[in-house]
């Protein structure tokens, strides 16, 4: 372990930075939930959004997700809180030691946020995406050292699930493979190491299986508390497909099925009609207080 | 000094859960257990307790064995809302 370190002797691109410090790029679901897993672990983080709103109503959201992570006995005893700072700009990521971009899954803005990262970050600095299916080394073309970026597939909520898929692209280098362990023992977070590809394992299996929930629903063969009750009480599923699509965010989902089908052709990958209708009458599941389910 | 009614307080929890789960508990049942609420109801539940009872659930007393029953939940509302120290019971 480092000692802490001296703010006088401190410059840009010393080379003993504090020992973790994240920026979290994207203040949705998954970068609040993330979020909220750092500083639970006593980690810093400075969380960026475009979204002034968004931001401000993420502060919010930590606060109630920090209590739950803590009901739940999810976080570490005696570790004080690490100091949260939130803005719009990216310049932030300059004096993180890892940067995790969770922005909405379209590969042309993930693309563009990682692209301006790279050159704003000391060289060697750890860049994860969280992406569900883009593949890795597609965004590490965007980069300036496409060795640096790493997948880490933290599922949602990221402080109560403890295992975490991690994505080794082509072009990933063995600097950051180290650092992402480092970082992920840190948060006390089981990795399983998986190659590079669309959707990785879980949301090349997963989102096609929501999908064919959603398909059954709109035939009408079932209604989505059955579907869900089925699958929980015969396949012993923990929470039933919809209820995760609920979670995961509808919106997400269709993105992400989106991306898998343009990178698979798989058809099963097409977004059911009834998913894209949900999008488009704002029922987006639990962050919308509405999807299959109501929360409100 | 008056001791909150922990019985009232249990059938006001009681209809509360089963009006936004659809079922009917019992005040000794554990909610949380395999196929019961999920941990996210749980933090509703929590929200729901601190602005019906004007209390603050903290540190230690925030923990999920606390609101595993309704019995538990009634206690731990009696408890916090009981004026601190008795100066003024
Ligand atoms: N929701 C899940 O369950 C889940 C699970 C695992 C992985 N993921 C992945 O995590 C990522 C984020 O998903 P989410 O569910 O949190 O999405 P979300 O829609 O809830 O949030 C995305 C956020 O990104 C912000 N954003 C967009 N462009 C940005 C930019 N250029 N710079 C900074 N912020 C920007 C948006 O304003 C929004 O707040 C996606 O890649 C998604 O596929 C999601």
């Amino acid at each position: 372990m480092r000692l802490k370190e001296n703010p006088l002797t401190t410059a840009p691109y010393d080379d003993s930075p504090p020992r973790h410090a994240l920026t979290v790029l994207g203040a949705g679901v998954m970068g609040v939930g993330i979020t909220v897993l750092a500083l639970g672990h006593g980690l810093p983080v400075h969380l960026v959004d475009v979204d002034r709103e968004r931001l401000d109503r993420a502060a919010d959201l930590i606060d109630g997700e920090l209590r739950l992570a803590e009901l739940m006995g999810a976080l570490p005893a005696g570790t004080p809180l690490g100091a949260l700072e939130t803005g719009t700009s990216l310049k932030a990521a300059a004096g993180a030691t890892a940067v995790v971009e969770a922005v909405t899954e379209n590969a042309a803005i993930k693309a563009a946020v990682l692209s301006e990262v790279s050159g704003l970050v000391r060289p060697g600095t750890l860049l994860i995406t969280n992406t569900s299916s883009i593949p890795v080394d597609e965004l590490a073309g965007a980069l300036e050292r496409p060795e640096e970026l790493v997948g880490t597939h933290f599922m949602n909520p990221p402080y109560l699930i403890g295992t975490a898929e991690v994505v080794r692209g082509a072009r990933t280098g063995d600097h950051a493979m180290a650092a992402v362990a480092a970082l992920l023992t840190a948060l006390r977070r089981r990795a399983v190491t998986v190659r590079d590809a669309p959707g990785f394992v879980t949301s090349r299996i997963l989102h096609p299986m929501i999908n064919d929930a959603a398909r059954v629903v709109e035939e009408g063969t079932a209604t989505a508390e059955d579907v869900d009750a089925l699958m929980q009480g015969c396949l012993g599923h923990p929470t039933g497909p919809l209820r995760t699509a609920d979670l995961i965010g509808i919106d997400n989902l269709v993105d992400s099925l989106t991306v898998l089908h343009e990178r698979t052709g798989d058809e099963g990958c097409r977004p059911a009609e009834l998913l894209l209708r949900l999008v488009r009458e704002g029922r987006l599941g639990r962050k919308s207080g509405r999807g299959f389910y109501d929360y409100t | 000094m008056s001791t909150p009614d922990t019985h009232t307080l249990e059938k006001e929890l009681l209809e509360f859960l089963e009006g936004r789960t659809g079922t009917a508990w019992d005040a000794d049942t554990d909610l949380f257990d395999a196929g019961g609420l999920s941990s996210l109801f749980a933090m509703q539940v929590v929200v729901h307790l601190e602005k019906t009872y004007a209390i603050a659930v903290r540190g230690a007393d925030l923990r999920l064995d606390n609101f595993r029953t309704v019995r538990r939940m009634a206690e731990l509302v009696a408890r916090l809302q009981a004026p601190a120290g008795g100066q003024h019971g």
